[in-house]
């Protein structure tokens, strides 16, 4: 065994054996648990266990309080399926509005990436800076975005690029924070390593800081990811002209008090949300799950 | 500040080096003290007596505020008292730092690296992550990365502080080894006394704040030292003398 090798070559320097205890061994490689059937049942049961309380609730409202006039209020669930997933007419409609929205998130967030890394990356090298901006990054999060809605509209219109806009105001602020803290994070005696080897501020900043500052940017990352995704449907709410998107739809149905497609385009947002954060769980374990422990979806 | 040659081509040479925080706090007077090549000198000095500052004034990182430090800054070897490892790269990405900081070229710094992972036993590990590896295989890791510049002096600061006690004698078996196949001229910063004796051609103990040199010991044993020589009555006095003017420095 490995372990074996290394105290041979531990006493291997000097002539004589030390005592033959296996010194210096590794750590005990933390291993996932083995998944049995009862610790698989264990984390499935619970939620599933919830999940049929709700529906079996959400029954009880449909029929047992609400009277027929009445009971469009609150659909009963296999009524929300029939109409609002499977009539293909109603999904596909559902689903292309999704689709506006993803892309509208996704611009957003990767102009969000852009100028957060930009900005936090300056603050990082030059104090000043830091000082300079960080009040005003503060205000723009506490900015509540139906405030300046109508500034917004009044600047870039009623279309994509509005939608847009609220995408980045909503999104930027946890990459630049996550990033800046990252960048920052590198402990005293490694910056010490690199200023004793005369390491230039853009080697400390490419193979110290950078590094260092990954798990905090994908934490920021994955924050801010679902706040692109609010963003995109907050501003399609509001600046409706274009393609449809989910925004537009919540409001299209909501008016027509059409409550099955409603709830069907609620649920389809929300798995949209939990696509994106697991999407980015799982790059973080791609990217840093070698050498970084709080990494993976499951965390 | 460079080499400048002094009499005894010493390696490194503290002349009247003292050092006052701008907290005022005064952390060490008036220390005046030099290794040359082939010596292996280390201080022993009770907790917060500047001796660490000491390293960081002779590396540069720290300005004295008084005297002067005379070594050649351009190859000099570091050992932090913690292993400082990134823990995004392996054991192997490690040990090549420095050679990478220094641009050396990719082939050379991959054969000095894989040479000094051979030195200190890691080489079954040299595709680890810091983070599977113990505190001392860690250490191991920071020593080969500075073992790669070859450095003529080598600075120790409390490198084996955070180890248990038999891990410890270990990687002073290994580092008295490298001293006598390198060849290089060591400062080694600790509180373990036997852990001085131990490797050293010569210990100084160093005094409570403000940090002055009150005592020196030439250590007379034979390189190079076994594991049993720690048994040996003659090292158990030798330990006991510095110890004893150790603590009456404490009071």
């Amino acid at each position: 065994m490995s372990i074996d090798d290394l105290s041979t070559a531990a006493t291997s320097g000097s002539d004589t054996t030390v005592d033959a205890a296996p010194v210096d061994a590794p750590p005990v490689r933390r291993t996932r648990p083995r998944r049995t059937a009862g610790s698989l049942a264990l984390q499935f049961l619970p939620p599933l266990i919830l999940g049929a309380a709700i529906v079996g609730a959400w029954y009880y409202v449909s029929y047992g309080l609400l009277t027929p006039e009445r009971r469009f209020l609150l659909r009963p669930p296999h009524e929300i399926l029939q109409v609002g997933f499977l009539d293909w007419d109603h999904f596909s409609e559902i689903l292309l509005a999704l689709w506006s929205s993803t892309r509208v998130a996704l611009i957003g967030l990767g102009i969000s990436i852009c100028i957060g890394f930009f900005l936090a990356t300056i603050m990082s090298q030059t104090k000043i800076v830091e000082r300079a901006v960080f009040p005003y990054m503060v205000m723009l999060q506490a900015i509540p975005i139906l405030a300046i809605v109508p500034l917004i509209g009044f600047w870039w219109g009623y279309g994509t690029t509005s939608r847009i806009a609220v995408c980045v105001i909503i999104s930027l602020f946890p990459i630049i924070v996550n990033t800046l803290f990252g960048l920052q994070s590198a402990e005293r005696g490694m910056h010490d390593l690199f200023t004793l080897h005369h390491a230039s501020r853009l080697t400390r900043l490419r193979k110290l800081m950078f590094p260092a500052a990954q798990p905090a940017i994908f934490a920021g990352l994955r924050i801010s990811a679902g706040l692109s995704v609010i963003g995109a449907i907050v501003g399609d709410y509001f600046f409706g002209q274009g393609a449809v998107g989910i925004g537009q739809l919540l409001k299209r149905y909501s008016s027509r008090l059409e409550g099955e497609e409603l709830l069907a385009a609620v649920i389809m947002s929300s798995a949209l949300g939990v696509v994106v954060f697991l999407f980015f769980g799982w790059l973080q374990g791609v990217a840093i799950g070698k050498w970084h422990d709080s990494s993976g979806p499951n965390d | 500040m460079t080499a400048t040659d002094t009499t005894r081509t010493d390696s490194l040479a503290f002349n009247g080096i003292g050092m006052t925080f701008p907290d005022g706090t005064e952390a060490i007077r008036e220390a005046s003290f030099s290794v040359a090549r082939g010596e292996f000198v280390t201080i022993v000095g009770p907790s917060g007596c500047g001796k660490s500052t000491l390293l960081k004034i002779a590396s540069g990182l720290l300005e004295p505020t008084a005297g002067t430090v005379t070594v050649d800054r351009e190859r000099l070897g570091y050992v932090f008292q913690d292993a400082t490892l990134l823990p995004w790269r392996n054991v192997l990405g490690n040990v090549e730092l420095l050679a990478e900081l220094h641009g050396i070229d990719k082939t050379e710094r991959r054969r000095l690296a894989l040479e000094a992972i051979d030195m200190v036993g890691l080489t079954s590990f040299q595709g680890h992550y810091p983070r599977s590896l113990s505190g001392g295989m860690k250490m191991r890791a920071s020593l080969a990365r500075t073992l790669t510049l070859k450095p003529p002096v080598f600075l120790f600061d409390e490198p084996f502080g955070a180890v248990d006690e038999i891990t410890r004698e270990h990687l002073n078996d290994e580092t008295q080894r490298l001293f006598q196949t390198e060849g290089f001229a060591g400062l080694f910063i600790t509180h373990s006394i036997a852990e001085a004796v131990f490797m050293s051609t010569r210990v100084l103990v160093m005094s409570a704040r403000p940090g002055r040199i009150v005592a020196e010991f030439d250590v007379p044993f034979d390189y190079p030292r076994h594991p049993e020589l720690r048994f040996d009555p003659e090292f158990a006095a030798l330990c006991g003398e510095v110890s004893k003017e150790l603590r009456g420095s404490h009071q």
